[in-house]
């Protein structure tokens, strides 16, 4: 794109001045303050976890095509599962949208020039690498057996690593409450003045809502590995009944923390999806108050359904019932942004290209996912299916199917902003579709089996699940072989991909009036206040091969009234 | 009938080489139903099943009608549509929830059955350590499968050893934890005879999905009497030793050379091994006895510190049992005469050859 004036003024001087030039050699990454820098970065690093996860998940599926040994001892299957579980929850999905995502666009759809406070977001990685370090030490020595759950009595007793890991579960702890103390302080400081509430994109209300759950939730997942530490140092009998402790107690502080954190991984998600959804049906997004206030709906209802975990646990009855009566009342904030993404495609003018497929493929794997968690959240049938291989499968439908979908997603959609690149959308789209596949045909057969009765954690089965979990296999395979596919394409744009313009998919947030890739300072000129839904305000200018304002071509004429944000 | 062949493999289900149990087929959804409480659980799943159907149906059968029809195409525009309406939004909020109260009710009435037990029940102790469960009925006897009359209801009393394990019988629809430091209760009534699965369903260390077991449910208290009663005087100490074995050991050892979570017991009695301090051990009565009841003391190379001790939980005729079963999984050892006979004369035997004896070699 040559800078033309006309260019300049609508993105900014950009090209030699852009954030991945702007600086260069390994210490202007490793000591850059800048958001978009940071956000590579973390990108980066979850991705990395990802993949090292990614791979456990593969060798349990292989150990598990039969329901003999195959290659792991039993004590090796359960070191697997408990990495895969760790680094994917800790180290992968709950940094993975806020803070490699988040991170980048958030100040951008804001207008501003970064986060509220640079440096804390600095720290925020380094403890996200010292965090993931000291699961992986834990990983190299003495491995870790305790599930990511980190159950006690076992927890106390094993042998493993236990303290390793729940250092770096800690430390990764702070490393989220930062991002999320940054996100809330930069919302609310340093929005433009005439941005109201009412008129942020939906993405930064589910960031918002997922800052208050990490602030609020984490400090007591801290104290509690703290508490786990001390009873395996020095046996205070808070959690090991051998010294008057109690073993439910920790349940119940461990899903304080974990529950929430469930809706740490999926909200971010959700926003997204409203982003896309709205984008690329080219329709302002339907019911915005609604999808706002269920964000926040489900960010305060996700704090008080921690017992849903424990139903078989042992707590008392009533209380059991209270919580089973609660879960209920999550089930409808969830529903509601559906059935708003839906409204959202109606009469639209819908583009099918690879973050799109996502956002449907989203809603298709989150579908499954909410409704299955109504046969959990009910009593009796949650007695029948608690522990079993549904419960892992309604879990992997709402981590892996909407999170890691919604988050490749919302890669696609702002790769060519991060990057100032295209990718091949073709192969974006087979990507996609190996990975809906995929992930359908692995986790689809374990309903079947955990309502058959084969309970999770298990390193051996007996035959009459083989087939399920044979399927199951063959499916893991073509998702991670999806997967794979999807990066490469990310990676190969970002060398060989053709140069686009500041806003290619005519989205009307205010990240997208900067250039691709934006500049050090994000927006080096004036930005035009739009609002983040207004896609008639846009107009596709072939000149420049990429949208602008509608405003800014003909000057004079507002002759669309711009729709009313809704006041609620 | 597969029934028959169920009962026939229950008589040999404690004998050396238990006979393969036949399970029986359950639904597309479910095991078998095998007590009261599948008529609490199954017609409300396929409730849920066929109500989340019709909704994942409309939401992806619009799905894909909006995209086909709002496609992007040359020509197509974005028409003219609300951006919210108020009134339908509220409607779509609030009348699931009315679904949703029906499952909520249903589900805690379900709950509170699984959960009261009946007056009349029978008190069955359940015992669960790692890897194995223990199931000790009104009438002294004890058991490592769970043997039940049909239509009797039964209440467990459930305390665990040492970790978290749970109490999980998928035909029964049933499942508690059971939790080290205090006891936890369930019961079930059990409506059809046949053999079904028992799982520990909370991770529970190594070996956890070894830890599993079968339940046999009778027509008549009889034959359940037949399966559970066990003669301990009238039987020899080694097979007394293999049923304490099978109950309390097998868990974390084999009774062949063939290494679990601890070492197999097949074949070591008179070997020397090597202890994690490099030095070496002879397995003898003495040492048996010691790593019984102080069992780190002398550990074996490669094996971590986790067994448990057994001071207390086994009294003297009990190890002696058990050391007379141990030896007799080593071809060569020297079986002295009065293992094989009936325990109460082989008491005797060992008790009238004085007390400072260490079991001669």
């Amino acid at each position: 794109m040559s800078a033309t004036p006309q260019a300049q003024k609508l993105f900014g001087h950009a090209e030699e001045n852009n954030y991945l030039k702007c600086s260069s050699g390994i210490k202007s990454w490793l000591f850059t303050l800048d958001h978009k820098r940071i956000g590579v970065m973390y990108l980066i690093g979850v991705t990395f976890a990802l993949f090292l996860a990614g791979v456990f998940a593969l060798i349990l599926r292989s150990e598990l095509f039969t329901g003999d040994e195959n290659f792991l001892s039993e004590a090796q299957y359960n070191q697997m599962f408990t990495l895969h579980g760790a680094i994917m929850v800790f180290a992968f999905i709950i940094p993975s949208i806020p803070a490699a995502l988040g991170n980048f666009v958030l100040p951008m759809m804001l207008g501003a020039k970064d986060v509220a406070f640079p440096r804390l977001n600095l720290c925020s990685f380094y403890l996200w690498m010292f965090g993931t370090a000291f699961l992986l030490t834990a990983m190299l020595t003495n491995g870790l057996d305790t599930g990511w759950t980190f159950y006690t009595p076992y927890s106390i007793t094993t042998t493993t690593a236990v303290i390793y890991a729940t250092m770096g579960a800690f430390i990764l702890g702070f490393s989220s409450i930062f991002t999320g103390l940054n996100f809330l302080v930069t919302v609310n400081t340093m929005r433009p003045k005439t941005m109201g509430w009412f008129k942020l994109p939906l993405f930064i209300w589910s960031l918002y809502a997922t800052s208050i759950i990490q602030i609020l939730a984490t400090p007591v997942l801290g104290i509690t590995l703290l508490l786990l530490i001390a009873e395996r140092v020095m046996h205070i009998g808070i959690f090991d009944p051998a010294y008057g402790g109690d073993p439910v107690l920790f349940q119940h502080f461990f899903w304080f923390y974990s529950h929430p954190a469930v809706y740490i991984m999926i909200l971010p998600a959700m926003g997204v999806i409203s982003e896309l959804i709205s984008v690329y049906s080219h329709k302002k997004i339907f019911g915005y108050s609604f999808i706002a206030f269920s964000s926040v709906a489900i960010a305060l209802l996700g704090f008080l359904v921690w017992g849903h975990h424990m139903f078989t646990s042992g707590q008392s009855q009533l209380v059991t019932l209270v919580f089973s009566a609660i879960t209920f009342s999550v089930a409808i904030p969830s529903a509601v942004k559906v059935f708003n993404w839906l409204a959202t495609l109606y009469k639209g003018s819908i583009k099918l290209v690879t973050p799109m497929c996502y956002a449907l493929s989203f809603i298709f794997l989150f579908g499954i996912g909410g409704l299955t968690g109504l046969f959990l959240g009910t009593l009796s049938t949650d007695i029948h299916l608690h522990d079993t291989y549904f419960v892992v499968a309604h879990f992997h439908f709402v981590m892996v199917g909407g999170t890691l979908t919604a988050l490749l997603g919302g890669l696609y959609h702002w790769w060519p902003k991060m990057f100032g690149r295209m990718y091949n959308d073709f192969l974006g789209r087979v990507g996609c579709f190996l990975v809906f596949v995929g992930f359908n045909l692995t986790f689809f057969p374990q309903f079947v089996m955990g309502s058959r009765g084969m309970p999770r954690r298990y390193a051996r089965y007996d035959p009459e699940f083989e087939i399920f979990h044979q399927a199951s296999t063959i499916g893991a395979f073509i998702l991670g072989i999806g997967i794979l596919l999807a990066f490469a394409v990310l990676v190969h744009a970002v060398f060989f991909g053709r140069k686009i313009g500041g806003n290619p998919f005519g989205a009307a947030s205010l990240e997208w009036q900067s250039s691709s890739p934006p500049s050090f300072h994000n927006f080096d000129h004036k930005i035009h206040m739009n609002a983040p839904y207004d896609f008639s305000a846009m107009v596709y200018d072939e000149e420049m091969d990429t949208y602008i304002q509608r405003d800014f071509v003909t000057p004079e004429t507002p002759e669309v009234p711009a729709p009313e944000p809704t006041k609620a | 009938m597969l029934n028959l062949i169920g009962l026939l493999a229950q008589t040999e289900s404690e004998s050396l080489v238990p006979a393969a149990p036949e399970y029986r087929d359950g639904s597309y959804w479910f095991p078998e139903a095998a007590s009261s409480f599948a008529k609490d659980v199954d017609p409300l799943f396929m409730l849920i099943f066929w109500v989340s159907l019709v909704f994942f149906a409309a939401i992806v059968g619009f799905m894909i009608y909006f995209v086909i029809k709002y496609r992007d195409r040359p020509g197509h525009k974005v028409e003219k549509s609300a951006s919210h309406n108020t009134a339908l939004e509220i409607a779509w909020s609030v009348l699931p929830g009315f679904l949703l109260i029906w499952f909520f009710v249903d589900g805690a009435a379900g709950f509170f059955n699984m959960r009261v037990t009946p007056g009349d029940a029978e008190q069955i102790q359940v015992i669960a350590r790692q890897f194995n469960w223990e199931f000790h009925y009104p009438n002294g006897d004890a058991t490592t499968e769970l043997h039940l009359v049909r239509n009797r209801p039964v209440e467990f009393v459930m305390e665990s050893r040492d970790v978290l394990h749970s109490f999980f019988v998928p035909a029964f629809r049933q499942k508690q934890d059971v939790v080290p430091g205090r006891y936890t209760y369930t019961w079930v009534k059990p409506t059809k005879e046949g053999i079904f699965r028992l799982y520990c369903t909370e991770y529970c260390g190594d070996s956890h999905s070894l830890m599993k077991t079968n339940v046999h449910v009778y027509n008549s208290q009889e034959e359940r009497d037949q399966a559970t009663f066990y003669p301990w005087e009238d039987e020899t100490p080694i097979k007394n030793g293999q049923r304490l074995f099978n109950m309390k050991c097998s868990g974390c050892h084999n009774n062949n050379d063939v290494k679990k979570t601890g070492p197999g017991l097949g074949g070591i009695w008179g070997k020397m091994e090597t202890l994690s301090d490099g030095s070496t051990v002879e397995v003898n009565d003495n040492y048996f006895r010691e790593s019984l009841l102080n069992p780190g003391a002398k550990l074996v190379k490669g094996y971590a510190n986790q067994m448990p001790s057994f001071q207390g939980k086994l009294n003297d005729d009990q190890i002696f049992w058990l050391r007379a079963y141990i030896k007799s999984l080593t071809p060569n050892a020297k079986i002295e005469d009065e293992l094989n006979l009936p325990a109460s004369e082989a008491r005797e035997k060992v008790d009238t050859a004085d007390g400072d004896k260490p079991a001669a070699e």
